[in-house]
């Protein structure tokens, strides 16, 4: 009698998977308004929304918000096609490999964020330090996967190819490549989330603008309902950077099965 | 040479070399090879193989797992540094191997017209593509087609480029009886439509004596049998009992002759 009571139970939750962050959502206000939660502990979620209003219509949020994304682009743009060149010339060259791929396993032994301090030294505490270290970071997975990917394309395949006279450029063009490509878009989504991670630590540097720099004002005046509503707009970039890739990759890949039949 | 001594061995069949050298009547041959040697370090993978394929001929290659095939099929195509031996092979060849090998990030025309030149290409991928049966399945993507689909298409990608020779290797292994019967008359009616010298490699007898003109075993990578069969197809029921026999013979099967269902009632037959 109780099991199918039970498990009527377990299928409604699991069609209800919004009601536990909600529950909580309403949990938050509720310590807030009955002064559980200090404000200078963690501001109500209904503050945050108002703060997330006034700071929009100031042009005080976009604007900051512009500024972080630009580092963002800027940065998985350079260390992005730096990956792509690099990863093309050890996939597709043998003696490009011999040169770049021991390089590019000492670069993986250094932890990034390690080389701000050098970063600083080298470039002070403008815009440049930042990018760099986005770039620097999120050339590496770009890099490995697409190498890793030019050098497991099916063999069989390229055998074909070239059975049918294929030219070296043809065979890159119509096989490598695209065998490669899924490999390219794993790449893709690591530097993606890369980027956002390491945005964030950059601009703890000394921003003067920016996301970071409204997170640092906000902790020197314990904002905290500005520092949440950050934290949600960091939030957002990695969710709308992994939306993007699935966007391109349902184009790009159309041809694969699980997507054919979806 | 092998091949010499074990065809002698047959008397049904008229004893032939592997070369057909001085005869004035014969065009030249599309493959010529002398005294082809392959080895992987110490290991000889084909040993000292003359071979002659005319126009239009349909040669099948048997031989058990091993013996050479793959190698001789790759050496064919081209994949392989022949490294400087007396090799001719046709400048137009193409190869239908046993998984299709459609690329599958290329819808189905633009894998038959992979590699083509020319403005007419989707033309000339339609037609190749209808010729097999295929003409409702342009825009379809490689893995959405089944296998004796996909190999339809793999033999519209070879047979789009006109070829000289068409190799065939075991293109019909992996397909359930009754798409390889199809596909048998499939493939006769485009050989009989384009003529291209045809060197198709199995392990199936049977299929060999239906398809082919000239048979052929391979052992170590030597040819330790051949066997022409001047029957028309559609009549060689006649010539096939004997001729079984033999092949499964000089493949280390000692067979009693009749069909299949007899074949495997002798345990320990196989060597």
């Amino acid at each position: 009698m109780s099991k199918p009571k039970r498990e009527s139970l377990a299928h409604l939750l699991a069609r209800t998977r919004w009601l536990s962050p909600v529950l909580l959502l309403l949990l938050w206000e509720l310590g807030s308004r009955i002064g559980l939660i200090p404000e200078r502990t963690l501001a109500a979620p209904s503050a945050v929304l108002g703060t997330l209003m006034s700071m929009t219509l100031s042009g005080e949020l976009p604007s900051n918000l512009l500024i972080s994304f630009g580092r963002a682009t800027l940065g998985l743009a350079i260390g992005a096609s730096a990956g792509l060149v690099l990863g093309l010339m050890a996939g597709l060259s043998r003696p490009g490999e011999a040169v770049i791929d021991p390089l590019m396993q000492i670069k993986r032994t250094i932890p990034v964020v390690a080389l701000s301090p050098l970063f600083i030294v080298w470039f002070g505490i403008g815009e440049t330090p930042k990018i760099a270290l986005i770039a620097f970071a999120t050339l590496f997975p770009i890099y490995l996967n697409l190498y890793n990917g030019i050098r497991s394309v099916d063999v069989r395949l390229v055998d074909a190819a070239r059975s049918f006279g294929l030219t070296r450029a043809q065979l890159i063009l119509h096989v490598i490549l695209p065998g490669a490509l899924p490999s390219l878009f794993v790449g893709l989504r690591y530097s993606l989330s890369l980027s956002v991670l390491l945005l964030v630590i950059a601009e703890q540097i000394n921003a003067s603008a920016g996301l970071g720099y409204l997170v640092n004002n906000a902790r020197d005046f314990m904002r905290t309902d500005i520092i949440v509503l950050c934290l949600m707009v960091y939030a957002l970039l990695g969710l709308a950077a992994d939306y993007l890739v699935r966007l391109l990759e349902r184009r790009a890949l159309a041809w694969r099965p699980n997507l054919v039949e979806a | 040479m092998d091949a010499r001594v074990a065809a002698s061995a047959s008397t049904e069949f008229r004893p032939v070399t592997t070369t057909f050298a001085a005869d004035p009547r014969q065009p030249d041959p599309v493959v010529r090879l002398r005294g082809f040697t392959r080895r992987f370090g110490a290991n000889v993978i084909i040993d000292g193989l003359d071979l002659d394929i005319a126009p239009g001929e349909f040669v099948a290659l048997l031989g058990r797992s091993g013996s050479g095939k793959t190698t001789l099929l790759r050496t064919l195509a081209g994949l392989d540094d022949i490294g400087g031996q007396d090799v001719t092979i046709p400048g137009s060849r193409a190869v239908v191997f046993q998984d299709a090998r459609l690329l599958p990030w290329k819808r189905i025309w633009r894998n038959v017209a992979l590699g083509l030149g020319g403005s007419d290409i989707r033309a000339r991928a339609e037609a190749a593509l209808r010729e097999v049966g295929l003409g409702h399945r342009l825009e379809a993507w490689p893995l959405t087609l089944s296998g004796g689909e996909a190999q339809r298409a793999a033999l519209a990608r070879a047979l789009v480029r006109e070829p000289q020779l068409l190799l065939l290797d075991e293109p019909f292994a992996a397909l359930d009886a009754l798409t390889r019967i199809k596909m048998h008359e499939l493939v006769l009616s485009l050989w009989r439509t384009h003529r291209p010298a045809v060197l198709m490699v199995t392990h199936d007898v049977e299929e060999a004596m239906a398809l082919a003109d000239r048979l052929l075993v391979l052992d170590h990578g030597r040819i330790v049998a051949e066997e022409r069969i001047t029957a028309e197809r559609g009549q060689r029921t006649a010539v096939a009992r004997p001729l079984r026999a033999r092949l499964l013979g000089h493949l280390g099967v000692d067979a009693p002759e009749g069909a299949y269902a007899d074949l495997i009632a002798f345990p320990g037959a196989a060597r």
